[in-house]
């Protein structure tokens, strides 16, 4: 997976996780979406670590090593970055 | 496209009403959709930027952007399609679920029917008439959560021996 897709699925999976989580909200006895959202939010933590790894920080809560990386990492409104 | 029941207004509004609604679902419905609304005020004003990045004066006069190229230059600043700036006096926050929950009810579908004006003003740019279709269902989205916490709501009003906050102080 390119760097583009990476964030891509990144995007999906918060998608699929928030949308669940208010779902949730209100039904949160609901077992299936319950699980749905175990599984999503699972993938979305790994691929979200994976993705920093390689690429920098997703938000100013990652640490950083020898330089301040975060400035240099596109903001959403800034197109073709990736 | 930031007047009192766009994006920002939807966030002010529920980050707000959060504090003294008493149930914990609906409570986290507003802080949960509030912040998700801020999002969307991000992508509204990413939309607003990448569209004007770039054009000169004249190609904002010719657009019907004059005045604006008057106050705001290449700038992004919150105002309503016709030119008002966005102001709290726009929203309502009572401390009363019934009322604030209906409150945005009403705002959600008023943000919906925006945004197909919109929808209906662009013509043909992918680009933009995506983002504005996600946005719109996600208004549908919005309403559906806020009707389901208005019955939670409801129902726990009607259970005896529950007691507003002001008829019997510290019951919540």
């Amino acid at each position: 997976m390119d760097r583009r897709a990476m964030i891509t699925k990144i995007r999906e999976l918060a998608f699929a996780s928030g949308d669940l989580g208010l779902y949730l909200d209100t039904h949160p006895k609901d077992i299936n979406a319950l699980r749905l959202h175990r599984e999503y939010s699972k993938e979305l933590m790994e691929l979200k670590d994976e993705y920093q790894k390689m690429y920098g920080p997703l938000t100013m809560h990652y640490p950083s090593k020898d330089e301040w990386r975060w400035i240099d990492e596109p903001l959403p409104w800034q197109r073709g970055n990736y | 496209m930031v007047d009192q029941t766009g994006e920002l207004g939807a966030s002010i509004r529920y980050l707000s009403q959060r504090f003294s609604m008493p149930e914990k679902r609906a409570a986290a419905i507003l802080n949960d959709v509030g912040t998700e609304e801020l999002g969307h005020l991000e992508m509204v004003g990413a939309m607003c930027h990448q569209l004007t990045k770039g054009c000169t004066a004249e190609e904002l006069e010719k657009a019907g952007l004059g005045d604006y190229y008057a106050d705001h230059g290449w700038g992004t600043f919150p105002q309503s399609a016709a030119g008002m700036p966005w102001t709290a006096a726009g929203i309502a926050v009572k401390s009363d679920p019934i009322a604030d929950l209906q409150e945005n009810l009403s705002a959600e579908q008023k943000a919906r029917a925006t945004y197909e004006k919109l929808i209906d003003l662009c013509k043909d740019d992918p680009e933009v008439l995506d983002p504005l279709r996600f946005l719109r269902e996600r208004e549908v989205v919005h309403f559906q959560r806020f009707g389901e916490a208005l019955r939670i709501v409801q129902d726990r009003l009607a259970q005896k021996k529950f007691y507003m906050h002001g008829m019997k102080k510290g019951c919540y």
